[in-house]
């Protein structure tokens, strides 16, 4: 008894600092932040704090009818409806190719597809906006080579998200691809070669086996991506600064213009509210979707 | 047929490859270019005339000696801390028996769907009263404890036996000395994975630091980056060789520890 009287003031010790830490610098903040959205807090109030209003949904009213929210809402959207799926599926075909029975040097090639996720992001991002530089970069260079002419990849709306994209996806498939890889790997080799008894082609195997067995994974790995997704701040923050015309300005990098660049701090925590409602509903819709899938 | 097949697929990885490294291949080689060569029509892919001149720029003028050092000391110290608080938490909630146990699991479970730049303006705010805004603590104290991080060494902490902690109990070991003498040895694995992750995050983290550190002397390797690339767009060479002084100590880093790494993240993905 005494012992389980020590056991629990043991753990309540263990836990304290980061139960703390998490209470004082996250929990704490995340309260604070919608409260924040309900006021007009500004540069005036980081200076004194007398002036600060509760001003009610005013904050919401303004995004609700500014374009530029509902063009950063759009363009976080696209990125992350399009992108997540895009780069999960190229997570997955590089995790099949390399977990393939014929593959050789498995660990090379692993750890070599792997390296761009662990690269600096802000630094990679500098690098590609010289790769898509229109006149001069590799990319241009080599699709002139097929004949494809000169395309002004950041500088044009039409191509910058999609340009960002791929950078997204150049910097983050290697990770999913590792998870990939650790799903695959758990599936157990009778069900394809029972498959195979039956006749089915590699193409169908990879429908009604991998698919199926790999569906935890891919629950998980989805949620991971789409959330990261929504969060897209430093790509267009190095290399388009949002533009062209606003085509790759996202939520996050509105958050961060209107509260740290304008000190607009109320207006600022109103658009992180929103950041946060649109990362839960996809959240909380994807487990759904995982639980009928199951049932 | 079999042989036809085998070829298309190290084609395929070929090409993934090359896709994956390219970037990272031709920023090393620009940042040996003299200045404007990299400019040049077709792009040269070696240098010609190889020259070390920027990076003489960059850790001469440019000090960027000073942010390798606060990148340094930012992502040492959020390690360090982070591996002491997040395993003791993470252990506590896996093996200790208390009452509120689960409720402290949910509610953290809970608190991973929100996204961390919803606490970023009431958290500057609040480092401001703290006296905190442009301090390296500033920069770490957000990086500590980790709710992933407890998570990781919990998931792991599982796995050690209950009959091993009780023996130690019966010896008379204090909770503390068997967290530290039994507990620690056995996760070590874990703790391993999770300092490199907490490393290469601190180290690449971008958008916290931009917001804390707002004293050029204070930034790290990104924001510093950053700024350099918005005064410095048209020297391809130099940035470039900025950028390899920013990766070059993660993959270091990933290379000397990617055993680890890889399996860390293979095993905790499918088990989390």
């Amino acid at each position: 008894m005494s012992s389980e009287r020590a056991q629990s003031r043991a753990a309540w010790t263990f836990l304290s600092p980061a139960l703390l830490l998490i209470a004082v610098f996250f929990a704490v903040p995340v309260i604070a932040a919608f409260l924040l959205g309900f006021t007009d807090f500004d540069l005036y109030a980081l200076a004194d704090l007398e002036t600060v209003r509760i001003t009610g949904v005013a904050n919401y009213r303004t995004l609700l009818t500014s374009p530029l929210f509902w063009q950063a809402l759009r363009n976080t959207a696209e990125f992350a409806l399009i992108g997540g799926p895009l780069s999960i599926a190229v997570s997955l075909a590089a995790a099949l190719l390399v977990n393939a029975k014929a593959t050789r040097f498995k660990p090379f090639f692993r750890s070599v597809l792997f390296m761009p996720f662990v690269t600096t992001l802000v630094a990679v991002a500098i690098v590609w906006r010289y790769l898509y530089h229109p006149q001069y970069g590799l990319l241009n260079w080599m699709l002139g080579a097929v004949g494809i002419g000169p395309v002004d990849w950041l500088g044009n709306p039409t191509f910058a998200m999609p340009a960002i994209m791929l950078v997204a996806i150049w910097k983050g498939f290697g990770y999913n691809m590792l998870v990939f890889i650790a799903g695959l790997q758990n599936i157990p080799e009778d069900l394809y070669e029972a498959a195979r008894l039956d006749g089915a082609t590699p193409w169908q195997q990879f429908r009604h086996v991998t698919l199926p067995m790999l569906r935890p994974t891919m629950f998980f790995v989805t949620i991971i991506t789409m959330v990261g997704f929504f969060q897209l701040f430093a790509e267009p923050y190095v290399m388009t600064q949002g533009g062209p015309l606003r085509s790759t300005t996202s939520l996050v990098l509105l958050m961060y213009e209107e509260g740290f660049r304008w000190w607009r701090m109320g207006y600022a925590a109103a658009v992180a509210v929103v950041l946060f409602l649109v990362i839960l509903s996809f959240t909380l819709l994807q487990r759904r979707v995982q639980r009928e899938a199951i049932s | 047929m079999n042989r036809l097949r085998t070829v298309l697929l190290h084609a395929a990885l070929g090409v993934t490859t090359i896709f994956a490294v390219a970037p990272m291949l031709w920023m090393l080689s620009a940042s040996f270019m003299p200045t404007g060569s990299a400019n040049t029509f077709p792009p040269p892919l070696i240098p010609r005339n190889p020259t070390l001149e920027h990076y003489r720029v960059l850790f001469g003028q440019l000090a960027v000696g000073r942010y390798l050092f606060n990148s340094a000391l930012v992502a040492i110290s959020a390690t360090a801390l982070s591996l002491f608080v997040n395993s003791m938490a993470g252990y506590a909630i896996a093996k200790l028996r208390f009452r509120a146990r689960d409720r402290v699991f949910r509610t953290l479970s809970a608190a991973l769907l929100i996204p961390v730049q919803v606490t970023m303006l009431p958290l500057f705010l609040l480092l401001k009263q703290l006296g905190l805004v442009n301090s390296y603590w500033g920069a770490i104290i957000p990086a500590i404890a980790t709710i992933f991080g407890i998570f990781l060494i919990r998931q792991y902490a599982l796995g050690i036996p209950d009959d091993l902690l009780d023996a130690a109990r019966v010896d008379g070991a204090s909770e503390f000395r068997i967290y530290w003498s039994i507990v620690l040895p056995v996760i070590r694995p874990i703790l391993a994975t999770l300092a490199i992750w907490t490393f290469l995050a601190s180290w690449n983290d971008f958008l916290w630091p931009l917001v804390i550190l707002t004293d050029d002397q204070r930034y790290t390797l990104p924001v510093a980056l950053a700024s350099l690339s918005g005064e410095h767009v048209m020297d391809v060479e130099l940035m470039m060789a900025g950028a390899v002084i920013t990766v070059l100590p993660v993959i270091a880093v990933f290379l000397l520890l990617q055993r680890q790494y890889v399996q860390g993240v293979m095993q905790g993905s499918v088990k989390g």
